[in-house]
């Protein structure tokens, strides 16, 4: 198990250091930073074995997390944990950053004392943990505090404590997908896929059990044969869907928030749980099949001798033209050995940005089934290089109101039995936002 | 390890502060305190006053103080005792936080004193009503039995902890298998877990329940689990899959770990089990979108489910693309699955990815995307005419290491489709100059060997590489060699001078082994018969497989079983990174009870095929290996001796001399001999060992046989070194016996002088200085001649090379057994003890050839209970290659008769202490088996 967990400062230097285990002593240390931090060679693997030491490292803007063991642990664990105690930290102190660090130290080492015991990660739900781990010192608890303390902790339902209470019931879905491009400069699709989130944030009071529908193929397949749309019809939230009118799709894969049955999802393909109260994210998902690409890029590149090279990029946006794109940006790499660009486009801001080897152009907002273009000159200086430019592809940034893998959220029915307020009670609102994950245009 | 000093002057004031009255201020100190022992700086001075903070009923405050304790106590020992009391009083608490608070930190302290104070306690909270303190000590008996099992034992823990696998709460039930799981790996063959039906049930009931770190603690020791018949594995798989759903990572790979182990089981013909492999795909991909560091997890594990289940993945191949703004470290891992993945149907888009990665700007990415072309044509033949194409292309770039990384690999590709290609050899040589890193220039030379009747100015390309010979690496003198002598045999007239030019730098001016040995062997086989050397050195070579780099099949099978974990990251067997017994038991998949159909699917058949030698494909070195190697020797023949035949007992009492020291060597021959490969560092060698039938009689009753049998054995092999046989280097001081010091070693006889030859490797992660070296009295006297010569100080993970002459002048003093010796090696950190056994023959001297008159009257003064008789098998050299070999050794032949076909060898040793050997040696022709019939000692 994880014998060891080091934080650094950019410089090397150790923020914290908390030991689990004997077989790992304080030169672990100093074989972390000398080996890895202050190696001369960029990092080629996150796992790095010193001396029959491994070491595990994420890096979060400059700080890093390194977690030690000597033993033949689990590593996609040991990551996983590493990630984990990156969320807790912060949603107790925000940025994770030197100067938090050390402000923060004791409570880092509270928490640490509480979520790995001799190595073995603990619950580490923050919701949990907020409850007796706190800034503002002790907090004198009553017999069934500490009681309903622990039996959260340990309990079945550890991300959620009993006896909440709201005077009006509320939950917010946020359906959040990035889509994935990569396409031939001739317009062919190479691979897209849209890996999405169900990011759900309730404030309802009790223990609520939450039910979850969405246009899945296979749960509407199966309705479709019975003839039965009980739920559908009624408590459908209604989608804006940008792309057309397609009725279910194809999920390749998904992932579920713990709270989530496993085992139901498994028989009956339903969602069922009982949320953590506030913000979590109930679900990850992936599609590639039927995707909306909000926009298609086509590139042409010419060279003109040895010192020039003209580049002309139409962007045409594909979904309802009652819809709004925002914040596009496509960047349209230059070589090395660029001396000065001249540009022109229709619409938006474009820049040349020597620092990052790049043409910049941005739209604030775009509507839908429009065109836009941008023509540009690059001059080069001759090189004697003899390595080709490796002609990176075209990226680009967007936000779209819309699901672009065509998700809709059928319905979340609410029951608390317990307190008297039904599903109609509950305020639900629903949001889609379709990002641009990497979204690539060779050329 | 970096110091701090803290100035007087602040410990002093800190102290102040400690013992001030207001509770503020106290905890401010405290603070102050624990942020210098994080930065390094030595405050265990304060000690007594920090405990003193410890009787608060702040919690904050407590926690501090704990988290002091727990890295300064072993320091204190005797100071830490004042903290036993509160610990103890804490642990009855009312508040359940602060009894498993205490209990949680005394588990922490190791300290023999407070150690002996938790068991009280520990017993208390395991049955303690509150879950939350019993999960705590349920991961505490793991704590103390890492301090001391033995107390754990005595005390009874073990069966606390199992009885809290029936736990009402799912986190006591996760902790309790953790703890479990782990103390059972330090006690391979109890049965501590003792899973059954019944416990696996609660456990797949837990699974539903617990926190995902619970869900993984579980799963992992599920798949330790054996079941008894492919219906409680099919169950047990049904329970599982839901896992493969979980956000956590960590929880699917180690639910897919469970399902590939049990799918072994079932029947391939199941419905169920075709459910189950397309189950397993989409998680694997999802794991693909996780951040990079668990992607690449994922990839490395992937890598292994490919090689052992194909199928499951195949139609995955574009999710494998890579990403312009992958890490380096996903690149890579994700060009070798696209390799593995690739097949007919998807080559086109394959091919075109990688020939877009090979513009990249990574130089190692650029390199393995060309060599992966080359993969793709040895491993989808339609393709081969577009990877070459391809390939040429990438030359026409000039960039220099893509044209050398071409060049590598279309040389693989000449091997695998002879006569097909060849047209492209023009363009090849154009590149010639270009190419300066060895690999490329070995290949390029094999090339121009191989086809010297196409190229018309081979004998100049091969000439200009000869220029420099003694500047180039091993790998290029070895194929220059080669292909020399390959452009003789085909073109004779015009090349005898380069020939001998060749063969004489190689036997004359190099001081490698290697090269030597190759060299005269050419030039026997030349001088001797050159027929035979065409048929040798031209044969026709057996074409390469088509799978590369894949991961041997009994190895593959372990790291499945270890999937999540960091053997499968590393790719290689925990023992191979982990100190001590922990996690050295070798996992195996169960194996299919179904119906009597074939164990592996088909797709695999070529790779998990056949066990023996024989059916193996010969993988192809990822690199650095020798190419096209000299008689393509890794096709050893397969070695297929049954067990000797006990001799007969004649063994005397003045043989108990040589014999008992004997013994041992006959002992324990076989695992040093397989290291032979190793130290050789050529594949000529490790063929030559791994060639050797086992000849040794086991049996105590033929002590010389050991002594005999190992000397023939190197005839057997065909990269004989000349000169005496020297055993391969073993490993004497493992580094975890000498903290972190590791000594190898051997011994040689060399020119007369007895050499110890060692090799200290520094594994400590500090500079090792001063080495001595020091023996015990011996049976033969022996003494080092001169001190250690370790000149510059072992700096971490430096390796070096030491040879200590010996003198045979010392005490002498009997030793069990006879050939034993005892070492002391002292160096800055500590002493270290040792002991080797040295190989008899060693002790053989130059004047050990005795007159014929001589000879002829000894022998027959020697009584008959001086003698002994045993036979050596399968050697297969005759009576002169065997006397010359021996001579090689200091065994000398005095005379040689022939009676009825049977050549008879009479030999002579002596000992450096003076000691007469006497043997006659039968060999008849044809007949493998030798026998030395007698065998006499005689004292001068």
């Amino acid at each position: 198990m994880i014998g060891g967990l080091f934080i650094y400062n950019h410089k090397g230097e150790v923020l914290i250091s908390r030991v689990y285990r004997d077989d790992i002593g304080r030169n672990a240390v100093d074989a972390f930073r000398v080996n890895v931090i202050h190696a001369r060679q960029q990092v080629r693997s996150p796992v790095t074995n010193i001396a029959r030491t491994s070491f595990f490292h994420v890096k979060r803007s400059n700080i890093w997390l390194a977690a030690v063991t000597k033993q033949n642990v689990n590593a996609a664990m040991v990551f996983e944990f590493l990630y984990k105690m990156c969320d807790v930290m912060t949603a107790y102190f925000g940025k994770i950053s030197e100067e938090n660090i050390k402000n923060n130290f004791v409570l880092i080492y509270e928490l640490l004392d509480e979520i790995l015991d001799f190595g073995y990660p603990q619950n580490s739900e923050t919701g949990a943990l907020k409850t007796f781990i706190t800034q503002t010192g002790i907090k004198s608890q009553s017999k069934e505090e500490q009681s309903q303390i622990t039996s959260q902790v340990t309990g079945q339902i550890g991300w959620r404590r009993e006896g909440i209470k709201y005077r009006r019931n509320e939950l917010f879905l946020d359906v959040l997908e990035s889509v994935n491009l990569l396409m031939s400069p001739q317009g062919q699709v190479l691979s897209a896929h849209v890996s999405g989130r169900v990011v759900m944030k309730s404030y309802l009071s009790g223990m609520p059990e939450c039910k979850f529908g969405m246009n899945d193929k296979i749960v509407i397949d199966k309705q479709g044969k019975g003839g039965a749309t009980d739920e559908a019809g009624k408590s459908d939230l209604g989608g804006s869907g940008g792309g057309g009118g397609k009725q279910s799709i194809a999920i390749d894969d998904c992932t579920f928030h713990q709270c989530v049955r496993l085992s139901k999802f498994d028989a009956e393909r339903s969602i069922s749980f009982i949320p953590p109260d506030g913000e979590c994210e109930l679900m990850r998902y992936r599609t590639t099949k039927d995707i909306i690409l909000p926009f298609r890029v086509i590139p042409l590149v010419r060279e003109v001798g040895r010192t020039k090279l003209e580049v002309k990029v139409v962007i045409k946006s594909n979904f309802k033209p009652s819809l709004l794109a925002q914040k596009i940006e496509v960047r349209i790499p230059t070589p090395l050995n660029t001396s000065g660009v001249q540009v022109i486009c229709m619409k938006g801001k474009a820049k040349y940005k020597a620092s990052e080897n790049a043409i910049v152009w941005k739209i604030k907002r775009m509507a839908g089934m429009k065109e836009s273009q941008i023509s540009a000159e690059i001059e080069l200086l001759p090189t004697n290089d003899k390595k080709k430019w490796a002609r990176p592809p075209i990226s680009m940034n967007f936000e779209v109101p819309f699901a672009p893998s065509g998700l809709k959220v059928r319905y979340l029915k609410v029951f608390e039995p317990k307190l008297n307020y039904s599903d109609h009670d509950v305020i639900k609102w629903v949001r889609y936002i379709g990002r641009s994950g990497i979204y690539e245009t060779r050329c | 390890m970096l110091c701090f000093h803290v100035c007087a002057g602040e410990i002093f004031e800190l102290k102040a502060e400690l013992n001030s009255d207001k509770k503020e201020k106290k905890k401010e100190a405290v603070k102050k305190v624990i942020a210098s022992m994080t930065v390094g700086k030595d405050v265990s001075a304060l000690f007594p006053d920090v405990v003193n903070c410890m009787q608060t009923d702040n919690l904050e405050l407590k926690k501090l103080v704990y988290l002091y304790l727990m890295n300064y106590a072993k320091s204190q020992p005797d100071m830490a005792i004042m903290a036993v009391n509160t610990f103890v009083k804490d642990c009855e608490d009312p508040n359940p936080l602060i009894r498993a608070l205490a209990v949680r930190t005394m588990g922490c302290i190791r300290v023999d004193k407070i150690t002996e104070y938790l068991c009280e306690p520990l017993r208390k909270c395991l049955k303690d009503e509150d879950p939350y303190v019993r999960k705590t000590a349920a991961v505490c008996v793991a704590k103390l039995h890492d301090i001391n099992a033995q107390l754990v034992e005595d005390q009874g823990f073990l069966d606390t902890l199992k009885d809290l696998i029936s736990d009402s709460n799912p986190m006591v039930v996760a902790n309790a298998v953790a703890a479990l799981s782990e103390i059972a790996e330090s006690h391979p063959n109890s049965n501590l877990l003792d899973l059954n039906p019944q416990s696996i049930n609660k456990l797949l009931t837990a699974l539903n329940e617990c926190t995902e770190w619970g869900q993984i603690f579980i799963l992992d020791c599920l798949a330790n689990y054996a079941p008894r018949d492919d219906r409680e594995s099919q169950s047990i798989c049904e329970r599982v899959t839901p896992r493969l759903s979980h956000a956590n990572s960590a929880v699917v790979l180690s639910a897919v770990k469970v399902l590939m182990k049990f799918m072994e089981m079932l029947p391939k013909d199941l419905d169920y089990y075709g459910t189950l492999l397309k189950k397993l795909a989409p998680p694997l991909v999802t794991l693909l979108s996780a951040e990079p560091e668990l992607q690449y997890v994922a990839l490395r594990n992937i890598n292994l489910i490919v090689q052992k289940r194909p199928e499951i993945l195949k139609h995955e191949m574009k999710v494998f693309f890579v990403k312009y703004n992958d890490p380096i470290y996903v690149k890579l891992e994700k060009l070798d699955i696209m390799i593995r993945l690739a097949s007919q149907a998807n080559i086109a888009q394959v091919l075109a990815e990688l020939k877009e990665y090979a513009t990249e700007v990574d130089v190692d990415f650029v390199r393995k995307a060309v060599r992966a072309i080359g993969r793709c044509a040895i491993k989808v033949e339609q393709s081969a005419e577009r990877c070459v194409s391809t390939l040429l292309d990438l030359i026409q770039t000039k960039v220099n290491y893509v044209v050398q990384e071409a060049i590598v690999v279309i040389k693989d590709i000449f091997r695998k489709y002879p006569n097909k290609y060849e047209s492209v050899i023009a363009t090849l040589c154009e590149n010639l100059d270009s190419l300066d890193e060895p690999e490329a220039r070995a290949a390029m030379i094999w090339i121009v060997g191989e086809y010297a009747e196409r190229i018309d100015n081979a004998d100049e390309l091969l000439e200009s590489f000869l220029e420099g010979f003694h500047d180039e690496s091993t790998q290029v003198q070895l194929q220059l060699l080669t292909a020399i002598v390959k452009l003789f045999l085909k073109k004779p007239t015009e090349t005898q001078e380069l020939v001998q030019q060749v063969l004489s730098l190689a036997t004359q001016d190099s001081d490698n082994p290697d090269l030597r040995d190759r060299g005269y062997i050419y030039w026997r086989l030349l001088s001797t018969d050159p027929v035979a050397a065409k048929e040798v050195v031209l044969a026709e070579k057996p074409l390469i497989s088509e799978e590369t780099d894949l991961i041997e099949p009994t190895l593959l099978e372990e790291l499945i079983c270890h999937i999540g974990t960091l053997a499968s990251v590393y790719h290689k067997p925990p023992s191979a990174f982990v100190e001590g017994s922990r996690g050295v038991m070798h996992k195996r998949l169960p194996a299919r009870t179904g119906s009597g159909e074939s164990t592996e699917s088909p797709d695999v058949g070529t790779i998990a095929g056949g066990s023996g030698t024989e059916t193996a494909p010969s993988i192809i070195p990822s690199q650095g290996d020798l190419l096209g190697d000299l008689l393509n020797l890794d096709l050893a023949p397969p070695t297929t001796t049954g067990p000797p035949p006990p001799t007969s007992g004649m063994q005397m009492g003045g043989m108990d001399l040589l014999g008992g020291g004997l013994d041992s060597l006959v002992g324990s021959p076989m695992p040093p001999r397989h290291l032979g490969g190793d130290i050789g560092g050529s594949a000529a060698m490790g063929a030559g060992f791994g060639a050797v039938p086992a000849v040794m009689p086991a049996s105590l009753n033929a002590p010389m046989g050991g002594g005999l049998g190992d000397l023939f054995d190197l005839g057997g092999g065909v990269g004989m070194p000349l000169g005496a046989y020297i055993p391969p280097k073993t490993v004497w001081l493992p580094a975890m016996k000498a903290k972190g010091l590791e000594i190898s070693g051997t011994f040689a006889r060399r020119a007369g002088v007895i050499q110890m030859e060692l090799t200290l490797t520094n594994k400590a992660m500090s500079v090792m200085t001063d080495f001595a070296i020091q023996f015990n009295r011996n049976s033969f006297g022996l003494a080092p001649a001169g001190p250690l010569q370790v000149l510059s100080p072992l700096s971490p993970n430096q390796t070096i090379e030491v040879s200590l002459p010996l003198s045979t002048v010392g005490p002498v003093m009997k030793m069990e057994p006879l050939n034993n010796l005892q070492v002391a090696v002292k160096n800055n950190i500590d002493v270290f003890y040792f002991s080797c056994q040295y190989p008899i023959s060693m002790l053989f001297v130059e004047d050990g050839k005795m007159e014929r008159q001589v000879f002829l009257a000894t022998w027959k003064d020697i009584p008959n209970e001086n003698e002994s008789q045993f036979q050596i098998k399968d050697c297969h050299l005759n009576s002169d290659a065997a006397s010359n070999k021996l001579q090689a050794s200091n065994i000398f032949t005095i005379a040689k008769r022939t009676v009825e076909g049977q050549d008879m060898l009479y030999m002579s040793i002596k000992l450096s202490n003076g000691i007469w050997v006497l043997a006659e040696l039968r060999v008849q022709t044809g007949n493998p088996n030798y026998t030395v019939r007698k065998e006499r000692i005689r004292i001068t």
